[in-house]
């Protein structure tokens, strides 16, 4: 099937947060890759901001939530505001949660970015596109290299919410169904939504240590060949703090769907501190 | 099954004295952290779900006992408000549907704001060197982060090597992202 043939292109405004901009590069190339392949051009606001991180909100509610408006200033009207990062839609609903429940909040909008609050900006993360748009349809079967992999989908903290911000559908199974139908398995196992210690990772890696070793290792005892993360900050942690011996390699979402689609780049895997490439190679994978 | 003994025993800490409940604390949290924790009736999933429970010294169900009575001083000064990183593991499982992580941000700006000790005085210098990043570029550098964080601390060598691998494999930038309109960030940012 020709590009021709399949589904309209889509254009939607795109914020990669600080991660995907530098640490997990990997993961914003992979994502931008496949995205190019389903036919949705991620245009990157201009001039974004971090979000306000867990560090804003942590200790001053009031610059967590102009940071993160800053950036709602700044997506044009009329497309939605797709994020990769778990940590940053949070962080970009919960601004948009007090825009919309707080008049002085809205207030203050006006006022430091000059234009009124957009309440029909849809923020949502890359997986909820992924499950509304019919990705078989904008990608022919031949383009497809199925994965013989098994994987352990790994959503960290990114299902849990407060209350007033669950979305009316959430995004569990959203990794399963995608890599299976890419011809990925995966296990059943305890620590798919298991904090990864974000933050603490720093000052308190002794809590941290553990917490990753354990998910990692019911990750392997549960028969994954591979984790597979859903947020930079995840990967990153549980690379960098696992202490295991031979632990089982760690691949961003996005990575796999390039991988899939023939459009994945040999330099992400080769920025992973634990190396994929054997696995993927024993699988005749290798990008 | 009979019980053990320590089961049946509460825990042992200073009685809790009439004299120092503070309503007025109490109905400030509530407001900062804009969710009802007078809603909690003690069921305890919090602290079950909790990742870091065994990291705290009290569990997150009894900082919403501390901030329904409104002790002031004990819910400012604990370690749980540090230790939470607001993973909302507790926030779906609360049946009352509490956003206890917005308690915990509220509980630690009251912290600041009123000068009480920090427990742990590396989270809360981590946090300000990032938001120290944020003002300076509108984005994070963690090369940055980390530096200025181990200076600080005085302590440059435990994680070398870690910083070390993340350094080889291309993943810390030397130079940061940064925004163009700056101006912009340091509006926020001005007090």
């Amino acid at each position: 099937m020709t590009a021709a043939g399949r589904a309209a292109p889509i254009e939607v405004s795109y914020f990669p947060g600080c991660s995907l901009a530098t640490t997990a590069k990997e993961n914003n190339q992979s994502l931008i890759e496949s995205c190019a392949r389903l036919g949705i051009r991620l245009v990157e606001i201009p001039d974004w901001n971090c979000c306000g991180s867990s560090s804003a909100h942590s200790i001053d509610h009031r610059i967590a939530f102009d940071l993160a408006c800053r950036n709602l200033a700044l997506a044009p009207a009329g497309r939605p505001l797709v994020t990769a990062c778990p940590s940053c839609t949070l962080r970009l609903k919960h601004a948009q949660h007090l825009l919309r429940h707080d008049a002085g909040a809205r207030g203050r909008y006006e006022t430091l970015w000059g234009r009124p609050y957009d309440p029909d900006l849809h923020v949502r993360h890359f997986f909820g596109l992924m499950v509304e748009i019919d990705w078989r349809s904008r990608i022919g079967n031949g383009d497809v290299v199925p994965l013989d992999l098994t994987f352990a989908p790994y959503y960290g903290c990114m299902l849990n919410r407060p209350a007033a911000l669950r979305p009316s559908t959430d995004h569990h199974g959203v990794m399963e169904r995608v890599l299976g139908d890419l011809g990925m398995r995966s296990v059943l196992w305890a620590s798919s939504t298991q904090c990864c210690g974000t933050f603490l990772t720093v000052a308190r890696p002794d809590i941290v240590t553990p917490k990753v070793n354990a998910i990692l290792q019911n990750a392997a005892d549960s028969g994954a060949e591979c984790v597979v993360t859903a947020c930079a900050m995840c990967h990153m942690n549980l690379e960098v703090r696992c202490t295991l011996k031979a632990p089982i390699p760690i691949f961003h979402f996005s990575e796999l769907i390039a991988l899939a689609f023939g459009s994945a780049r040999r330099d992400w895997f080769s920025r992973h501190l634990i190396d994929p490439r054997p696995l993927l190679s024993r699988k005749g994978l290798a990008a | 099954m009979e019980r053990s003994e320590a089961a049946m025993t509460p825990p042992k800490g200073p009685p809790i004295r009439l004299s120092a409940l503070d309503p007025q604390f109490s109905r400030e949290i509530k407001r900062l952290a804009g969710t009802d924790f007078h809603a909690c009736l003690q069921c305890r999933s919090c602290s079950g779900g909790c990742p870091f429970s065994d990291h705290m010294d009290y569990m997150p169900n009894g900082v919403m006992r501390l901030v329904q009575l409104g002790l002031k001083q004990e819910a400012l000064s604990c370690n749980t408000i540090w230790i939470c990183v607001g993973c909302h593991t507790c926030s779906i499982q609360c049946p009352m549907a509490i956003d206890i992580p917005g308690v915990m941000d509220a509980l630690r700006e009251r912290a600041l704001a009123e000068h009480v000790a920090v427990i742990e005085p590396d989270i809360l210098a981590f946090h300000r060197e990032v938001l120290h990043s944020i003002a300076r570029y509108g984005r994070t550098h963690k090369l940055e982060i980390m530096l200025r964080y181990k200076l600080k601390r005085r302590d440059l060598f435990s994680d070398l090597d870690v910083g070390l691998r993340m350094l080889a494999k291309r993943k810390l930038d030397l130079t940061p992202s940064r925004i163009e309109q700056i101006a912009e960030i340091q509006k926020v940012f001005r007090p």
